[in-house]
């Protein structure tokens, strides 16, 4: 049992605060008479309602199946009958209302029919599509489908599995009560997912401040018929984190952008575990789980609790107290606060840590950074949490990017040290959030982009073809109307059928002017006769004169054209 | 309000308290040695910095109270007074602390935004300015004939009328000057050396006054207000620079034990190199930039004007400052390197 650790880089050491709630006993919270069950429990697409309203449902009846396969089932905790399909309070920090399925429950807690699957000798697909269907799903706060997690994928296998029974973070102690009293279930749920992704490590990794943890989980490791090493981690903040608990465990580091099962390790939660078990052994979905109560209550403790349950009622059983200030799910360092009370205990509910000002006193106002580093000193993800913040402070999200954003794992540990008191996680989280944005809008402003191209190509298209159309047009008009001029005036006749017959440019201009020219003469010659009837004989030499002259004009006026008619 | 919910019970105050009071060692030596002068000049600086942090704020229309018990400017102040001949006049004190305040501070965007290190910025101005009232150092009490009390050294630094015999008496040239004087006049190291202001091995009073300065550095170091990188390479860069330079010619310059027990290196490493705001931010950043301090501190007091380095060292090191640390990424979690992974 004497495994050679590694040290992961970074890491603080809040207070405990673990003795408060793991000292009482583990009791199960009674039966609510309301159950609000969300829809989106779950990392994924929210399941889909395959209830009615006013039907009566039997505990561990799905009431919503799973939508894809990034996705989970969720179940009745209770039987009682559907009051509303609709929008209701969740935990969730916006504060905003989703889908949920509110029970009203009848007290008689009926089950429906279920059964222990045989898992071995059910297909490895099957199987999982069933978990899906029981709706199990990572229970150490992320709420990752498990299904999904259990797939070995084109790699057929998943060598090292590590079950995380960390729980770094001060405050919680749910699934340090789980290993102490329900060891031997959460082995029969690793025996599941070993089955699953063909492992052939089994490391259980807990920190070293759940000594009793350590030895129950130890004890019943011993009467398996696979090895499983049951390894005490140093208690250092974020050890459970996933990335930590691997490198402390392995001396591995999951490559950037990339999967554990990459570099083939998977992890599940000890409360996973727990689940798989109830699940595949007595065929019970996931409606309940183990949720700590805890900070400013007269008497912290852990329940077993229905999935639904509202938050307040468990705050009621572990003793509500005066100057409470709202209530954190999860704990001090990454969880969320609860916009009310009212919402109800979801699946990645682990902890519903209560506020006091004198546990939790208002933060201070933030000063300038004055790049002491200890951010960086504490940093897990060995990023430099000044430079990221000035990034994010000045908007140049790039620089952010290249200095690795997107590794940081917002643990807390840079705003926890940072004496200046700067909110960083926040900063970080802002600056995520705006790039996410960004390239939503770019995406948006590339799709718009090709439209308005495709617009406008297709404009100077159809601008193109109505022009040659006109001109083609215009053409034909111009060829007869120089057809139709030249016949009365009988001289530009000549010119008409090779008009017709070389339709250039050039020729259109001088069809045109030959068409005009044409007209004028036609004109003259109808007008001529008119405007000299009945003159006196002075006048009549001299305009013979004038006209005799300007035949002299007109001819020579003609003849470049003549010539070059000729030449053809 | 999100997370994280809690904080460590650290804050710009308490850190640069820390400051103060690691510097109280050298103080404290600096009156054992030296005489009450330097509690004259400290306190005026220190009036000084304030008001003129104080006049900034309100100029700025930032809120006074937050920043003016950050402490910042009174360890502005401290360092500034502490590189400053004991015995200098008031207005010398005043002008170096408020070009420190005003200008190397507020001017470029206040507590945090300085590139500079103030307290160098206004040595600098100051050496560069008055280079002849810089002198007035007041010699180790161990040499002088007589010695001044607090009242008179208040009324010499306020320019009263101390007899000038008295004056020239308890003031007197540091080693380094006596150093540079002593190779200007071609003699060699160990014939200067010969001069009583040398002490043990580095001069006299002035080797214990830098090991008080080492206390207290050392202090910091252990409450990990400061990291030992840049004090460490700071430290190597002037022992390998003075002893490459004494191994080839022992003759024309000194010792690096002599120009490591220089008060202004130690406090220097400790104290102002290790200013965070001026300096280098990754761990093989502060290695650089320290060990380029020492180095420069070397060079300067060898081949350049000025008798010290330390100060100009430092504020070349601060310039790099965004060079170094663009350079010297440390590798992220997951990654083989800048943007890179690791092979699986």
């Amino acid at each position: 049992m004497s495994r050679k650790l590694f040290k992961f880089k970074g890491g603080v050491h809040p207070p405990e605060h673990k003795a408060e709630s793991n000292v009482r006993p583990l009791h199960a919270a009674p039966l609510p008479g309301k159950l609000v069950i969300p829809l989106r429990q779950h990392i994924g697409n929210p399941a889909k309602p395959v209830v009615e309203v006013g039907e009566r449902v039997l505990k561990g009846q799905m009431i919503g199946a799973a939508d894809g396969y990034i996705s989970a089932a969720v179940h009745a905790s209770s039987s009682g009958i559907v009051t509303a399909i609709g929008p209701a309070a969740v935990p969730h920090i916006s504060g905003l209302p989703d889908l949920c399925i509110t029970l009203s429950t009848d007290g008689r807690d009926e089950w429906i029919a279920h059964a222990p699957l045989d898992y071995q000798a059910m297909a490895a697909a099957d199987l999982r599509m069933k978990l899906r269907d029981m709706g199990i799903a990572g229970l150490g706060g992320a709420v990752f489908p498990s299904a999904v997690k259990l797939d070995p994928g084109a790699a057929h296998s998943c060598p090292t599995l590590i079950i995380n029974g960390g729980e770094c973070e001060p405050w919680i102690t749910c699934d340090d009560m789980l290993m102490r009293s329900r060891a031997g279930d959460i082995l029969q749920g690793v025996a599941v997912m070993r089955h699953l992704l063909g492992s052939t490590e089994i490391l259980v990794g807990i920190e070293d401040n759940k000594p009793e943890a350590i030895a129950a989980m130890q004890a019943a490791a011993q009467s398996l018929d696979f090895a499983v090493d049951v390894v005490a981690v140093p208690a250092t903040y974020p050890a459970g984190g996933a990335k930590q608990l691997i490198e402390t465990l392995t001396g591995r580091q999951v490559p950037s952008g990339k999967l554990s099962t990459d570099i083939g390790i998977q992890v599940f939660n000890v409360g996973t575990a727990y689940a798989l078990a109830r699940a595949v052994h007595h065929g019970e979905p996931l409606i309940s789980r183990l949720v700590t109560v805890t900070g400013h209550v007269l008497r912290p403790q852990n329940f077993e609790v229905l999935i639904g349950t509202p938050m307040h009622t468990l705050i009621t059983l572990a003793g509500e107290r005066d100057g409470s200030t709202g209530a954190l799910m999860g704990g001090p360092m990454m969880g969320m606060p609860m916009p009310d009370l009212e919402v109800p205990v979801v699946k990645a509910t682990n902890c519903i840590l209560v506020k006091s000002n004198a546990l939790f006193p208002p933060l201070p106002k933030a000063l300038p950074c004055i790049r002491c580093t200890r951010c960086a000193d504490v940093c897990p993800a060995a990023l430099q949490p000044q430079e990221l913040f000035r990034f994010a402070k000045t908007g140049d999200f790039g620089r952010a990017q290249e200095y690795h954003l997107f590794d940081c794992i917002e643990c807390g540990c840079c705003s926890y040290v940072c004496p200046s008191h700067i909110p960083l996680v926040d900063f970080y989280r802002y600056a995520k959030s705006e790039i996410w944005a960004r390239e939503k809008e770019k995406r948006a402003a590339d799709l718009a982009r090709e439209r308005h191209e495709f617009r406008e190509f297709r404009l100077v298209r159809e601008k193109k073809e109505k022009a040659e159309k006109l001109a083609a047009k215009a053409q034909a008009a111009r060829a007869q109307a120089a057809l139709d001029q030249a016949k009365p005036a009988g001289l530009a006749a000549a010119a008409a059928p090779e008009l017709a017959a070389a339709p250039s440019d050039a020729d259109a201009k001088k069809a045109l002017i030959a068409a005009a020219l044409a007209r004028a003469q036609a004109k003259k010659a109808g007008v001529v006769p008119k405007n000299t009837d009945h003159l006196p004989p002075g006048t009549q030499r001299e305009i013979e004169e004038i006209e005799a002259r300007r035949a002299k004009i007109r001819e020579l006026a003609r003849q470049p054209l003549e010539s070059e008619e000729k030449k053809p | 309000m999100p997370s994280p919910f809690i904080l460590d019970r650290s804050s710009v105050t308490q850190v640069m308290a820390w400051v103060l009071a690691a510097l109280l060692p050298g103080v404290a030596a600096y009156v054992w040695l030296f005489g009450p002068a330097i509690l004259v000049t400290l306190a005026l600086a220190t009036v000084t910095a304030l008001a003129a942090e104080a006049a900034m704020l309100k100029a700025r229309g930032y809120p006074a109270r937050p920043f003016l018990t950050d402490l910042s400017a009174i360890v502005t102040a401290w360092l500034l007074a502490l590189s400053l001949p004991a015995l200098a006049p008031w207005w010398l004190i005043v002008t170096g602390t408020l070009f420190a305040i005003v200008v190397a501070k507020h001017l470029y965007g206040g507590l945090g935004q300085n590139i500079f290190n103030p307290a160098m910025v206004g040595y600098a101005v100051l050496i560069v300015s008055f280079p002849v009232q810089m002198t007035q150092w007041s010699g180790p009490l161990a040499l002088t004939e007589t010695s001044l009390t607090l009242a008179q050294s208040a009324t010499v630094i306020f320019g009263g009328d101390a007899p000038k015999a008295t004056l020239d008496a308890v003031t007197m040239a540091t080693p380094l000057d006596a150093l540079r004087t002593g190779l200007l006049q071609q003699l060699t190291v160990d014939e200067i050396m010969t001069q009583p202001i040398f002490g043990q091995f580095g001069g006299a009073g002035f080797e214990w006054l830098a090991a008080a300065f080492l206390l207290g550095g050392l202090l910091l170091w252990a409450l990990r207000i400061i990291s030992w990188q840049v004090p460490l390479a700071f430290l190597a860069g002037i022992w390998l620079a003075a002893g490459f330079l004494h191994f080839f010619d022992a003759g024309r310059f000194g010792a690096p034990w002599f120009h490591l027990f220089a008060p202004s290196v130690m406090l220097g490493a400790f104290f102002i190199a290790t200013d965070p705001v001026s300096g280098a931010t990754t761990p093989r950043g502060k290695l650089i930039f320290g060990f380029g301090a020492g180095l420069l501190t070397i060079i300067i007091r060898t081949w350049g004007g000025y008798p010290d380095g330390v100060a100009f060292a430092i504020l070349l090191m601060n310039l790099s400052v965004p060079l170094i640390d663009q350079h010297t990424q440390p590798r992220v979690y997951g990654t083989s390197g800048r943007g890179k992974e690791p092979p699986a």
